[in-house]
């Protein structure tokens, strides 16, 4: 389900991205010219008012970045685990030497070739889950990739560039 | 020669020192310091209480300066591109704003037989609110994040840009040039201010590289000598100091644009604090009383005006009834721009009451603007509100912005 981020200029101090969540409540981020940051909650009786605005430092936002797409890839792990035994995780590497450095996620067609999902890139310690088909890859990039033994070994042989 | 520069560092050191700790106090209290300045320099000045004499040179130099690095700063704040952007989606927010707000202080000013000119000027002085004080208050309380936000931000950006025009048209009137000559200097600060947007538009890149980001002090002496020099070139130009100052800062943009603002911020607070006291030392006390009654029945329509302006804007973008009225209040206070026009009315010496009587106006709104603010936030309010809402049709569902 694509959730929709609105993104406000705010002239002279930043910009202000927000979203609705499916319960109804507005979320947003203002993110300042000089680099700080504020999570924003909106009132649920007056919808343009916030009730609360907690500045974040680099770090704080950093962390719950790192909490929200942690929590969300170990879901979607969890999620694949209980519903079919057989299914193995397996991290593999693009290193500096692979033709698939530059190249986009859509370009190896490891689903369609092995039937393996890649499910997250871990960059730079930073998880990005679900990478779509037009997410490049870069070199030293750590793929998660979800699949049966076969499909595991097929990915690797892909990634290796042995197919082209 | 040694005795009066041994007064100087004496009085203006005083001085400096005596604002500081005002400044403190009124952060204390939640009051800009603003007023407090002001203060300061009708107690300093002519006629107050403890009058400075061999300062007086040095701080008029010092207020011009202020006002230059105020619009310099002003223009880093925003690129090209947020203006014109702005301007498209908030021209009639903005055309609300000058036909509420700039009218009453004209009517005002040809209602106690001022004459033209003078009107012009109070127009200006009751039309611009002061984007430093409503940005504070705004941060004080929380509402940066609040959906009107954007409207009351708009409105502030484009009484900045109008202002490039502005300045030019009242300093070439204010030096006798008549109509025609105010429209002649008004048609080269429009091509001016044009070619300026585009150039900053197209080559912002190229100019900002001339600048070095890396180090400060470069940085530092290369962005307030180009200010300067613009500043000065444009005030011989006639289209004023200030309107140059606010082009040199819309042409920087990116790193150095960030850069300098950071660097300059400093110079900023200590010559705009100048710019303020010198404002007060040159305006009488003993004038004030006379002109407080005028002052502040002009206070209060022009607050109302604002109050309109900000309802009907924030009406158009489907803000509810408690944003529509938090924009309003918010857009109350005068600050900065209205002191720098009566300070061109003053130079000029056009109409004698206009400086006691714009700085009275600035202390109330000033005062009272951040304080109406905080209206919306108490709990009796927000009943009040509540029960008007649930009485009438539960609003429809509102899109947020443009």
């Amino acid at each position: 389900m694509r959730v929709r981020v609105e993104q406000t200029p705010l002239p002279g101090i930043g910009v202000r991205h927000d979203l609705v969540t499916s319960s109804g409540r507005t979320v947003g981020v203002v993110s300042h010219r000089n680099g700080r940051r504020d999570l924003v909650l909106y009132d649920v009786d007056d919808p343009d008012a916030c009730l609360a605005s907690i500045p974040l430092t680099d770090d704080e936002a950093e962390a719950l970045a790192d909490v929200l797409g942690a929590s969300l890839m170990l879901g979607q792990l969890a999620g694949l685990r209980q519903q079919a035994a057989g299914l193995l995780t397996e991290q593999m590497a693009i290193t500096a030497g692979s033709a698939f450095v530059g190249r986009r996620l859509g370009d190896t067609k490891a689903r369609t070739r092995t039937s393996a999902s890649i499910v997250a890139v871990l960059r730079d310690r930073e998880v990005i889950a679900s990478p779509g088909p037009t997410f490049q890859f870069e070199a030293n990039d750590v793929v998660v990739v979800v699949g049966t033994r076969a499909g595991l070994d097929g990915v690797t042989a892909i990634l290796a560039g042995e197919h082209g | 020669m040694h005795s009066t520069t041994t007064i100087l560092l004496v009085e203006v050191g005083a001085l400096l020192f005596a604002l500081g700790m005002l400044g403190r106090l009124g952060r204390r209290v939640g009051l800009s310091p603003i007023p407090l300045y002001l203060l300061a320099g009708l107690f300093f000045g002519r006629g107050g209480p403890v009058p400075l004499s061999a300062g007086e040179q040095f701080i008029s130099v010092g207020a011009e300066i202020g006002v230059i690095l105020l619009l310099v700063m002003l223009g880093l704040e925003y690129s090209a591109s947020e203006l014109i952007g702005n301007l498209r989606s908030a021209a009639p927010a903005g055309a609300i704003d000058a036909a509420l707000n700039a009218l009453p202080g004209a009517g005002f000013a040809l209602l106690l037989g001022w004459g033209w000119a003078a009107a012009l000027v109070l127009a200006g002085i009751t039309w611009v609110s002061s984007s430093g004080v409503i940005a504070k208050v705004l941060g004080d309380l929380g509402r940066v994040g609040n959906r009107e936000t954007p409207v009351i931000l708009s409105v502030l950006v484009i009484e900045d840009l109008a202002m490039a025009f502005y300045l030019p048209l009242v300093t070439a009137v204010l030096a006798g040039v008549g109509l025609v000559g105010g429209l002649k200097a008004l048609a080269v600060a429009v091509v001016t201010v044009a070619a300026v947007l585009v150039m900053a538009l197209r080559y912002g890149g190229t100019i900002s590289s001339f600048m070095s980001v890396r180090d400060p002090e470069a940085l530092l002496l290369s962005v307030l000598g180009l200010t300067l020099f613009v500043a000065g070139v444009a005030a011989e130009l006639k289209v004023s100091a200030a309107v140059g100052a606010f082009l040199v800062g819309i042409a920087l943009s990116g790193q150095v644009a960030h850069h300098a603002t950071e660097i300059l911020s400093p110079l900023r607070d200590l010559f705009a604090a100048v710019f303020f006291v010198f404002f007060g030392l040159s305006t009488n006390p003993a004038d004030m009383p006379r002109v407080l009654l005028p002052a502040f029945g002009l206070a209060v329509v022009t607050m109302l005006t604002k109050l309109l302006t900000g309802y009907l804007g924030a009406k158009r973008v489907g803000i509810a009834l408690p944003g529509r009225l938090r924009a309003g209040l918010a857009l109350m206070p005068r600050g900065e721009f209205s002191i720098v026009i009566a300070g061109l009315a003053v130079a000029s010496g056009i109409e004698p009451e206009l400086a006691p009587l714009a700085a009275a106006y600035v202390l109330i709104t000033v005062v009272t603007g951040p304080m109406l603010a905080r209206l919306t936030d108490y709990g009796w309010f927000k009943a009040a509100v509540h029960r008007m809402a649930t009485r009438r049709r539960r609003p429809e569902p509102l899109p947020a912005g443009e």
